[in-house]
């Protein structure tokens, strides 16, 4: 049994860990994905464990254990193409993978000294957030570095992506939300970013912040010793 | 959660426990020799072998009455004395300034500077005693052997653990609100402003590259604040200039310092809840308290030398009113325990409670160390 941090809907189900009964005697997980039907979930020793859920009932049960990380899991993406999962850790070191019938490590990206503290994936684009307030955007069936922002002046806690537009959003300790937008040229195939729009939620440091629709017209945000969530929505 | 936090706590709020000590001792006129003495008692106290020992282990923290506790002897490991409503507001303003450092340290890793800040302004505390200066200083090694080479992900997580730690608390602090790092709502006040931390960029560049790694194209944003390169990294060596400056002493005698209560009961619902509902830990916390104190040799003062009463108001009509007034969810009460089955523990439990006061005698305890309770008993 393990303790499950950043559990992620899916189709409207939402995922009650009290319901189910889980084999396995992993750490305590940092990172948690839904990919129907399988369900990964990121250790503090640096192990990703995946999970097969059964169409009906709750017998969940272990299905395999990535071993590629060696410090705590922070966060873990994952879409449908050529590459379906990205895990992140402590280090700054990104792997990336792709599933078949089983996980195969498809890249890895080298960390430069700053935790990766979150990760989403888009359209085989891979968003990162550091704790040194640096964005990063890799090619995900390469790993190679495509962007890198200077976005924040503190720790990023919180990335979301708004899959229907590619609208990107930052949330950091230094109290900003910033929202990007992100592209492919059709032309060279050059992955873009571009910056829309800033918020200062004045005096809170950031601790989560997402996307309330999947185009991106709203968000939500809170932060330490905040009993309240924000919300900000496109006038 | 971290298990390598409470060094940490407990040196940064002792650092600001002796700042606020140091202050009231030269506001109160009280003679060179004494104060001197305090400090030194305290300090050699605090920083015993045993007790430093324990307080290296690697372990979880522990509930602030439990810590409240342990500071309530420190302060008294010498010739001065305390009164409830003193300790409260001493502990208060501990809690607050330390508080602030953790959240406003610009990188992780900076909350080791601001321990560093503390430990340097201790040690000229007692920089004519070269005796408990070689304990400080070994203290200090072990800070540096033990979280030196920690990940900034590491001490990310140490910082969390004290923002959990210090979570809610929004205790207003005159001093604080003076400087206008504080609001009147209690909450600390974050710049969007000034040097970006060690290792991070000044917010606004976007630079994109192709599939090659060139760089083709550069773009500046405006994100909002107002940043500026920093100049230089704070040492992380046994001497060396830190830089940073939180954790550095703020007070002087003439900037006495107030706390307000009134306006802070409202954001303190959890805190009620704590309180009134029986403690869990109580055993456990018990355990870690006596472990502690068992290695705090505490000092009784002998005949010659005359104890005295600090006051952290600036009367004593003040210090009975602060008492009389203190807000019921903000009182620190030692740890309540519901009736045990065991009914002897259970009264040995409730007479220790109620009984953590210096003593001028100290009491005779039959099986010295064999039972833990007996120990916190004897101190």
């Amino acid at each position: 049994i393990f303790c499950m941090v950043g559990l992620r809907p899916w189709g409207g189900e939402v995922w009650d860990s009290g319901e189910a009964e889980v084999q396995s005697g992993a750490g305590s997980g940092t990172g948690c994905q839904w990919h129907l039907p399988r369900l990964s979930t990121g250790t503090s020793s640096g192990l990703v464990l995946v999970f097969d859920i059964p169409s009906k009932g709750t017998n969940i049960t272990l299905s395999e254990v990535l071993q590629e990380h060696r410090d705590s899991i922070t966060d873990i993406a994952s879409e449908d193409g050529a590459a379906d999962l990205v895990t992140a850790d402590d280090s700054g070191a990104l792997c990336v993978w792709r599933s078949k019938d089983e996980f195969s490590l498809l890249t890895k990206i080298s960390a430069f000294g700053w935790t990766c503290s979150s990760v989403k994936l888009w359209n085989g684009v891979i968003a990162a957030g550091y704790g040194n307030g640096q964005i990063r955007l890799y090619e995900a069936t390469s790993g190679a570095l495509r962007a890198t922002v200077s976005a924040h002046a503190r720790w990023i806690y919180a990335l979301d992506v708004a899959p229907l537009t590619g609208k990107l959003l930052s949330g950091a300790e230094d109290s900003y939300v910033q929202i990007w937008k992100l592209s492919r040229s059709p032309d060279t195939g050059d992955i873009e970013i571009e910056h829309c729009y800033s918020e200062c939620v004045t005096d809170t440091q950031l601790c989560g912040a997402r996307f309330c629709d999947p185009e991106g017209n709203s968000f939500a945000a809170t932060g330490y010793d905040l009993s309240e969530i924000v919300r900000y929505g496109q006038v | 959660m971290s298990a390598r936090t409470l060094p940490l706590l407990f040196l940064n709020l002792g650092g600001e426990m002796l700042y606020i000590l140091d202050q009231r001792l030269r506001a109160q006129s009280i003679p060179g020799e004494k104060a001197r003495k305090v400090m030194n008692d305290i300090i050699t106290t605090m920083f015993n072998k045993k007790f430093m020992e324990e307080l290296f282990k690697p372990q979880e923290l522990y509930s602030k009455k439990a810590l409240r506790t342990v500071y309530d002897r420190l302060a008294h490991a010498s010739i001065m004395r305390l009164n409830q409503a003193s300790m409260d507001k001493l502990y208060d303003l501990m809690t607050m300034a330390f508080k602030y450092q953790v959240l406003l340290c610009p990188r992780p890793k900076d909350i080791l500077l601001v321990t560093f800040n503390h430990l340097d302004a201790i040690k000229d505390f007692i920089r004519d005693s070269p005796n408990i200066l070689n304990q400080v200083d070994e203290t200090f090694r072990q800070l540096i052997d033990m979280y030196s080479c920690l990940s900034a992900g590491e001490f990310q997580l140490i910082r969390q653990t004290l923002l959990i730690f210090f979570q809610d608390m929004h205790i207003r602090v005159s001093i604080f609100l003076k400087d206008k790092v504080q609001n009147s709502n209690g909450r600390f006040v974050l710049p969007i402003s000034g040097p970006v931390p060690w290792g991070t960029e000044v917010p606004g560049l976007i630079r994109m590259f192709n599939c090659n790694g060139d760089e083709v194209k550069r773009v500046e944003f405006t994100n909002g604040g107002n940043y500026i390169s920093p100049q230089r990294e704070g040492s992380f060596d046994l001497y060396g200039d830190r830089v940073l400056k939180l954790g550095t002493n703020m007070y002087s005698v003439s900037r006495p310092v107030e706390t307000h209560m009134s306006g802070a009961s409202k954001s303190l619902a959890s805190h009620t809840k704590e309180n009134a509902a029986p403690n869990p830990l109580a055993k456990e916390e018990l355990n870690f308290l006596a472990r502690l104190m068992g290695g705090l040799e505490i000092k009784k003062p002998n005949g010659s030398e005359p104890g005295f009463r600090l006051n952290l108001f600036t009367t004593d009509e003040e210090e009975e009113h602060a008492a009389l007034t203190r807000p019921e969810e903000l009182s620190y009460k030692v740890i309540n325990i519901q009736a045990t089955q065991d009914q002897q523990q259970n009264e040995e439990l409730a007479r220790i409670m109620g009984e953590f006061e210096v003593t001028d005698q100290p009491r005779q305890s039959t099986s010295k160390g064999d039972d833990l309770l007996a120990m916190m008993d004897e101190l």
